[in-house]
């Protein structure tokens, strides 16, 4: 069976999705269910003083005993607060060291901070956190990650929520050669077509929000997601055609023409 | 903003400050964590505390005595990308 093997754990389903923006919980689990995803990723925030007791919670909606939860660090700035903030999710989520590490460098573009990312990276995988990591698509740096001991290296394929695609297949094409952990696309991604060329590439994964949740029926494009994951992953393995610009072999046979 | 939590009573005891998420509130008795997060309302919620940039375990509210200044950070899961 072809499965997602991320730190010794296998999945079936090669879509991480995450759990923001969607309009309700409800639409948040239907999104989540037709996905087929097993790994979801929330975000760590404080808790509403005053709240009322009974609110509906994330929790209840897409419960971390069906699926593997994976804290994110999203929105932090520093080495620092990405440290805390992943501290505080593994004793929220009694021990759970699964994680994804993710320092922004700029509140406008969202583009990763890649040396507070390293600075991160360095001090969580040595307190035993497995570390799934955002970064950029610099080979250079992805490989430094993996060296460090990050358990899989997610470059961005365009800007967190631009929807822009992959911009550049060549940098995710050498981070995907020199690489021995798996490579999951995070960010970018904008539609069913943008991860099935993703996958096509032979990453191992793609992680996605704003695309499902940005779309006008994200529970549909949950499903297109799912199917366009599957079917770039098949067509990887496949081994796709070579191109060339004619081809002097056509499908049909040259023998037996009538008339001749 | 300054949130005054009515509790416990004792005379002897000036009022105490904590920092909890980013905003001050005032206690008149000096709580333990786990009763502070009872009188904000908190307790059988799935969540996780730091105090002064140290994680506090959960089985150890109880046992965690709060003083004047701490700086709390109260969390929990949310939808994220």
């Amino acid at each position: 069976m072809d499965e997602l093997v991320i730190a010794g754990k296998a999945y079936s389903s090669r879509l991480l999705i995450g759990t923001g923006k969607y309009k309700d919980f409800d639409e948040t689990r239907r999104a989540v269910e037709e996905s087929g995803a097993q790994i979801v990723t929330v975000a760590i925030r404080r808790t509403n003083i005053g709240q009322t007791a009974g609110e509906p919670s994330l929790l209840d909606a897409v419960p971390p005993s069906k699926y593997a939860y994976l804290p994110n660090t999203a929105g932090c700035y520093s080495a620092d607060d990405a440290i805390r903030t992943l501290r505080l999710a593994r004793e929220l989520l009694d021990g759970h060291d699964l994680v994804k590490l993710e320092v922004l460098g700029d509140p406008k573009t969202l583009y990763p901070n890649v040396v507070e990312t390293i600075k991160a990276a360095e001090i969580l995988v040595k307190e035993g956190f497995k570390v799934m990591v955002y970064t950029s698509d610099d080979p250079i740096i992805a490989k430094q990650l993996e060296n460090i001991g990050c358990v899989a290296v997610m470059p961005l394929a365009s800007l967190i929520g631009s929807g822009m695609g992959i911009l550049n297949p060549w940098n995710l094409q050498i981070i995907i050669d020199n690489a021995k952990v798996p490579v999951i696309v995070d960010a970018g991604v904008g539609t069913a077509s943008d991860a099935a060329i993703v996958m096509e590439l032979g990453c191992d994964g793609v992680l996605m929000n704003t695309a499902i949740a940005g779309a006008g029926n994200p529970v549909l494009m949950a499903s297109a997601m799912k199917k366009a994951v599957q079917a770039g992953r098949e067509a990887f393995l496949a081994g796709r055609m070579p191109k060339k610009l004619y081809s002097a072999s056509p499908s049909s046979p040259t023998a037996g023409m009538i008339g001749k | 903003m300054v949130e005054c939590i009515p509790s416990l009573t004792n005379s002897n005891f000036k009022s105490m400050q904590l920092t909890v998420n980013g905003a001050p509130h005032s206690f008149e008795q000096k709580p333990n964590l786990f009763q502070l997060l009872e009188m904000l309302n908190l307790t059988g919620k799935r969540l996780a505390v730091e105090r002064n940039g140290e994680i506090v375990p959960r089985s150890q509210f109880s046992e965690t005595l709060l003083a004047d200044g701490d700086q709390l950070e109260i969390v929990v899961a949310v939808g994220g990308g």
